[in-house]
């Protein structure tokens, strides 16, 4: 026995002189900041160009359904117009794009960025990537192409920083859709409401009729229905007001939207807690409930379920939005010290191509962002949406990513999560002015 | 030092041990050493920042309404958790013990949960303890009613407060099968002469267990004691899997990935992190101080 303790004493003093003499080598590795310049050094010799052939490595979050399909056709496009290119998916399974996020996070602290990858266009690329120099403007490219003429005018704004576009839209989903059993509202004699007060009407003729008025799902979707919420109370004017610092939070305007959201939450059903966003979307579908207010690409899910538009299923802007268009879009960047620059810009003009977004968004279930694709290839739905996303205005999504940076939204989401617990609407109200401070742009 | 090293085989023990104690050194201490320091930074965003922030991150967390939900929640579902798995296996256990047939299938029947991933026994359960009402019941709440013991349906992980002890539930069914291993391997350590002095002495069953058996099985129930506690301390995945991530089932590691990975705070989550160490280091140190003792007096 003491022979044993002498010898790790012995163990523990080596140990200690070999740690203090490179103590500081691991310590730091993962702290080394990563200038843009260093990513493109050959840290990483695998991700490098072999025997010269030019290469691109996209990274993305589409690994299953639609959206794989969707990059698959695109991927078909391009390489139909770059055969020379070899492209590298670097798709990421799991979790709406946590995990790839968490992925890319490490990679481009490692000094190790793909060449393009996907984000949510707006505030969650730009808060953090352009913060952190991790992505390039690409006005010259927009302009070389042409987009800015097949593209929103009040679009642009939202995607850029100081007047620098940074990253290209492939696809468009609107954010403030309504939907709603026909066949409920008939047996009731309700018209789609238009404001929110002819909402709550409505909804309170169905609650004493015994039908749940309002589908809603776990605690992300209760932000979505939030943030159209504060739009249909506020407007687009002062909507686009509390993302840049115009609008108060801690306004009486702010506060009545939100009181509507505290109101709009007893129409709700009460296993919302235990629901994804399609067992509360289907819950309208399957005639369980009259109102659920989701994404469009809710009707993507529908038609998988077999339902036909307007006799299972309605739409309708969010009452109140009526006019504006909400919008969340998954796009493509330019990295910083990409490895291979040719083949990232290569990629970008394919994302940014009729050929290429009218490749993707048929199979994806979404719009073009631009305004120029055929109405052909897309379904009853989508082409209503497309009239939208061409004459309305333009605003942008919280809970995907457009209008807050990812530090602003946790933020707002933990407010969310403490108010549906207690209720307290003031208290909801002094955080969400906190965490404006905080992490968004006000003093 | 030369004479110490003079000894070939202890040359050798040392060279054969290196690696792993080198690995350890760096990816374990100099880690936890690096998150300390990142828990005293400013760090906010994808670049590190290393702005000194003094003790700012840990006194914010003990006003922060979330992380009081997170201690709330952490504290209710370590105690059901517990106590429920550690009566349950000790029950399990003493059943086994008392020469049954067919005991070896029971013992695997009730070690297999052991076995299984907690996402898989998160997703099994989220639906046993689905909430919904009417005609979309299902899982428990509709076995209740075609039990007619309707009173017994709730709403489970969706209560409000205590639905944590519902998730609770689940880990418990995972784990008890452990505690019943650990117990029945100490069940069967105590030497049958002891009870049968007690029962010549006239002892009851109830008090050859409360006597001569429970006390015996101390170091048994301390083992356990650390081992699920560590558990439920650090427990993430078991909670996502049923409830995904919302704020009325958070816990300190779920509060600690969201807000470093999806809210970029690194300073914030370094802080939980280390916090969640202190926590843990609590319970195991003293434990290992006291097993390293008794085993240097053997």
């Amino acid at each position: 026995m003491k022979r044993l303790s002498l010898t790790l004493l012995g163990l523990l003093m080596i140990f200690t002189i070999v740690l203090s003499a490179c103590g500081t080598t691991p310590t730091s590795a993962p702290a080394q900041p990563t200038a843009p310049q260093e990513a493109s050094q050959p840290t990483n010799p695998p991700s490098q160009p072999s025997g010269g052939k030019q290469q691109v490595e996209v990274f993305s979050w589409w690994t299953g359904g639609g959206e794989a399909a969707g990059l698959e056709a695109m991927i078909k496009v391009f390489k139909a117009q770059y055969p020379d290119i070899e492209f590298i998916n670097a798709a990421v399974a799991g979790g709406a794009g946590t995990n790839a996020r968490a992925v890319l996070a490490s990679r481009l602290q490692a000094g190790d960025p793909p060449d393009s990858w996907q984000g949510h266009a707006g505030q969650e690329l730009i808060g953090t990537y352009v913060a952190g120099n991790q992505i390039q403007p690409l006005n010259d490219l927009y302009e070389s192409e042409g987009w800015l003429e097949v593209m929103p005018e009040t679009l642009i704004p939202l995607i850029s920083q100081d007047g620098k576009i940074y990253s290209v839209p492939v696809n468009i989903h609107r954010a403030n859709v309504l939907w709603y059993n026909p066949k409920i509202l008939k047996e009731n004699n309700i018209n789609v409401p238009t404001t929110i007060d002819e909402w709550f009407a409505a909804m309170d003729t169905l609650k004493a009729a015994g039908v749940t008025p309002l589908a809603l799902g776990e605690q992300w979707t209760k932000m979505h229905l939030l943030e159209t919420v504060l739009l249909g109370t506020l407007g687009p004017d002062a909507y686009n007001g509390l993302w840049n610092g115009k609008t108060d939070w801690g306004s009486p305007e702010v506060k009545v939207a939100l009181q509507n959201f505290a109101k709009l939450l007893t129409y709700a059903n009460s296993d919302s807690a235990s629901l994804s966003w399609q067992d509360a979307s289907q819950l309208v579908v399957n005639g369980d409930a009259a109102f659920n207010v989701m994404g469009d690409w809710a009707e993507g899910y529908f038609r998988e379920l077999g339902k036909t538009p307007q006799v299972d299923y309605g739409w309708a802007p969010v009452p109140g939005t009526a006019g504006t268009f909400q919008f969340l879009s998954d796009s493509f960047v330019l990295a910083a010290g990409a490895p291979h620059p040719d083949g990232a810009i290569a990629w970008l003009k394919i994302a940014g191509s009729k050929a290429g977004q009218e490749a993707f968004n048929p199979v994806k279930g979404s719009i073009c962002a631009r305004i120029d694709c055929d109405k052909s290839l897309f379904g009853e739905y989508l082409q209503s949406a497309m009239n939208d996303w061409a004459t309305n205005t333009v605003v942008g999504s919280l809970t995907h990513g457009v209008v807050a940076n990812d530090s602003w939204k946790s933020e707002i989401d933990t407010a969310l999560g403490l108010f549906v617990q207690n209720g307290d609407v003031d208290a909801f109200q002094a955080a969400l002015v906190a965490a404006c401070k905080s992490s968004g742009p006000c003093k | 030092m030369r004479k110490f090293f003079a000894d070939k085989d202890r040359v050798l023990s040392v060279v054969l041990v290196l690696p792993s104690i080198l690995a350890v050194l760096i990816f374990i201490y100099g880690f936890i050493g690096w998150t300390v320091r990142v828990s005293l930074s400013k760090w906010k965003g994808l670049n590190p920042d290393y702005t000194w922030n003094g003790l700012t991150n840990y006194i914010n967390l003990f006003s922060d309404p979330r992380f009081a939900v997170d201690v709330r929640n952490t504290v209710i579902f370590t105690s059901v958790f517990v106590v429920g798995t550690i009566l349950l296996g000790f029950f399990l256990a003493v059943l086994l013990d008392q020469g049954l047939k067919g005991e070896g299938f029971f013992r695997s029947l009730f070690l297999f949960p052991m076995a299984i991933s907690y996402i898989v026994t998160g997703v099994v359960w989220r639906w046993l303890m689905n909430p919904a009402t009417g005609t979309r019941t299902s899982g428990f709440n509709l076995l209740f009613s075609y039990l007619h013991l309707d009173f017994l349906q709730n709403a489970w992980h969706t209560t409000p407060t205590w639905g944590i002890a519902a998730v609770a539930l689940a880990a418990i069914w995972q784990m008890s099968g452990y505690t019943m291993a650990l117990y029945l391997a100490g069940l069967r350590a105590i030497p049958h002469e002891l009870r049968e002095a007690a029962q010549i002495d006239g002892a009851s069953d109830l008090q050859i267990y409360r006597f001569v058996i429970l006390p015996l099985l101390t170091p048994v129930t301390l083992s356990a004691l650390i081992i699920l506690g560590h558990m439920s301390l650090k427990v993430f995945d078991l909670i996502i899997a049923i409830a995904g991530k919302q704020l009325p089932l958070d816990v300190p590691a779920i509060y600690m990935w969201q807000t470093t990975f999806d809210g970029l705070f690194y300073g914030r989550g370094a802080a939980i992190s280390i916090l969640l160490l202190i926590s843990v280091a609590v319970l195991i140190i003293p434990y290992i101080i006291y097993t390293l003792r008794t085993e240097t007096f053997k």
